[in-house]
């Protein structure tokens, strides 16, 4: 299983890195939002992938039995979630105001501005 | 325990949230903005006062012991950089009273300046990685937000490619926290410092190399700079001081705390590219200033170049050398955070930062022509002004670290960061007044204009006269940096 989300994990970067390097504003969008992606599944992955044992402390014991899934990247997977929805709410903001002034989709055209 | 530590982080949030209450009444807010500001500059100056007397503080939040809750610690360093950001605050708080118009106001720029405060407080002080993070995003979104407010033109031209560039940096710090989670499973700096300590350097190479790039992107550091100058100059003078003055240095601070604190061994292997890439921030940096002729475009790769001279003394590791680092980060946050006020000073009296349609401010303005020239002076490293100090301090350490090419560029790329002070002088200043220029208010420069850039050319003069209270923290400083023991016994105990 760990195999197959490195590969996936490496393709999402690989994906994102080429929407990035695109002079569409829209491509550098979506290759933002494919990089928070596979940071989040990086994270997920690295920090060891453990089906069915949740980490719940058994009655009578005072920890938790050895093999356990760890929540704390979970957690913080969560929050870097919510930053990152923020961010990209931002940029498609910051994209179609750049869009209405601009007229332009074009980054490479963006500082000259549109023709007049 | 100490409750100190975390107040720098609460007074600009309640300074937000109370000046977003008073939203509409802008006298009102205004007056919150400066109270807030002036009592972050107080809390800052009694937290330094604090560690320095009493040693690192430290605060576990929830009381949750060290690996496990996020631990807020100041040690010197910290303090100093905290004791800066307040300052800043307040000169910018000042100065936005007449800088920025009603427009911005009432897009709550006064909160917004607070948030920001309060995430640069709350990197300079976390004493967690993914802590950190957080606190990076929380500036990244308030600075995305001051620099696209207004929404001319060349601002979303710059806002996109601030935004992007840091997003992308934010991503690799992640994917190096993911990382560094799967080898050891904490993301506390002190408990991950021991942890790495008994593993060969090449374990954490990986996640030191992600975290200098995404660093580099923030701070400014060659070739990851190409971002800065195209959005640094384009929001109102209150605002890019502000970023000028304290964000690049926040990428600053955290280079040198993550590799002298978790990465002391992978900084060995590093040393030598961050000497390479110090040394080609200082110069291209310099040379890209002294083709621009728009004051604000000058000043932002000005702002590149002075990066490389702080990075420097992390490359050669020595004691000397970060505290000469520590020493250049305040003088440099003071100068390079005036001149940007004195270039909107220029721009609300003439209309115009561009050097070719300026001139004759020598003879219309010559309390503001001295207070130009002080600061620019010390950028260059002219004694008596703080800049000699920083500069010669840096290059001693360079020179009994045998680091004699280095030496060579920082006193070269001084003479070149003279020769566009200079340009700067002669055209804005003693050139007469070309024809056609006309716009701006003609008036007085306003008080609550001076007031800081008085305020911070003193404390320029003051710090190259009488450094040795500064050499003294800044050493210090230093110290704690590099002997990791005081750190990691505060914030784990003794008894680990």
């Amino acid at each position: 299983m760990e195999t197959v989300l490195a590969l996936v994990i490496g393709g999402l970067y690989a994906i994102s890195f080429y929407l990035m390097l695109r002079r569409s504003m829209v491509k550098l969008i979506f290759g933002l939002m494919l990089f928070t992606q596979a940071v989040n599944l990086l994270i997920f992955t690295a920090a060891g992938l453990t089906r069915g044992q949740p980490p719940i402390v058994p009655p009578g014991a005072t920890a938790v039995p050895a093999p356990y899934a760890d929540p704390l990247p979970q957690a913080l997977i969560l929050t870097a979630i919510v930053i990152s929805f923020g961010m990209l709410a931002f940029a498609l903001a910051l994209t179609r105001r750049g869009f209405l002034a601009m007229q332009t989709d074009d980054l490479d055209r963006l500082g000259r501005g549109a023709p007049e | 325990m100490s409750t100190l530590v975390v107040v720098p982080i609460l007074v600009p949030l309640c300074a937000a949230i109370a000046g977003l209450l008073a939203a509409g009444r802008s006298t009102l807010q205004r007056a919150l903005s400066v109270v807030g500001a002036a009592a972050q500059l107080a809390v800052g100056v009694a937290l330094l006062h604090t560690v320095h007397t009493r040693g690192i503080q430290v605060q576990q939040l929830g009381h949750w012991p060290a690996p496990f809750g996020i631990t807020i610690v100041a040690d010197l360093f910290s303090a100093i950089m905290v004791t800066v950001t307040g300052l800043v605050g307040l000169c910018v708080s000042l100065f936005a009273l007449v800088d920025i118009g009603p427009e911005r106001e009432r897009f709550a720029f006064h909160p917004l300046l607070h948030f920001l405060l309060m995430g640069v407080a709350g990197a300079f002080l976390t004493g967690d990685l993914f802590n950190l993070f957080v606190w990076f995003e929380l500036i990244i979104m308030t600075s995305f937000v001051l620099l696209a407010l207004g929404g001319e033109r060349p601002q979303i031209e710059g806002a996109v490619k601030y935004l992007t560039l840091n997003f992308i940096a934010s991503g690799l710090f992640l994917t190096a926290l993911g990382i560094l989670y799967g080898q050891f499973g904490t993301l506390n700096m002190a408990d991950l410092a021991i942890r790495l300590e008994s593993q060969p350097s090449g374990v954490g190479l990986p996640s030191a190399m992600l975290m200098l790039v995404a660093f580099g992107i923030k701070a400014g550091v060659f070739p990851l700079f190409f971002w800065l100058p195209d959005s640094y100059h384009t929001p109102p003078a209150a605002v890019t001081a502000l970023f000028a003055g304290l964000l690049t240095k926040v990428g600053v601070y955290a280079m040198i705390r993550v590799l002298t604190l978790v990465f002391t061994a992978e900084l060995l292997v590093l040393a030598p590219l961050i000497v390479t890439a110090s040394l080609l921030t200082m110069v291209t940096g310099v040379l890209g200033a002294a083709a621009q002729y728009d004051i604000r475009r000058l000043l932002a790769f000005h702002i590149i170049s002075q990066i490389g001279y702080m990075t420097l003394g992390l490359g050669l590791r020595t004691e000397a050398a970060l505290a000469a680092s520590v020493f250049y980060i305040v003088h440099n946050v003071i100068a390079k955070t005036n001149l940007f006020f004195v270039a909107g000073a220029i721009r609300h009296i003439r209309g115009t930062s561009e050097l070719r349609a300026l001139g004759g401010l020598y003879r219309d303005e010559p309390r503001l022509s001295a207070l130009f020239l002080i600061p620019a002076l010390a950028l260059a490293g002219i004694p008596p002004l703080s800049g000699f100090v920083a500069k010669f301090t840096l290059v001693k350490a360079a020179l009994t670290a045998d680091a004699f090419l280095p030496a060579a560029v920082a006193l070269g790329v001084g003479m070149l960061t003279l020769y566009s002070m200079t340009k700067i002088w002669a055209e804005a200043f003693w050139k007469a007044a070309p024809a056609d220029a006309g716009g701006g208010t003609r008036a007085p420069v306003p008080i609550a204009m001076l007031l800081p850039i008085i305020a911070l050319t003193t404390l320029t003069v003051l710090l190259g006269v009488l450094p040795g209270t500064l050499l003294d923290l800044a050493s210090g400083a230093a110290m704690q940096l590099l002997d990791r023991r005081q750190y990691l016994d505060a914030v784990l105990g003794t008894a680990r």
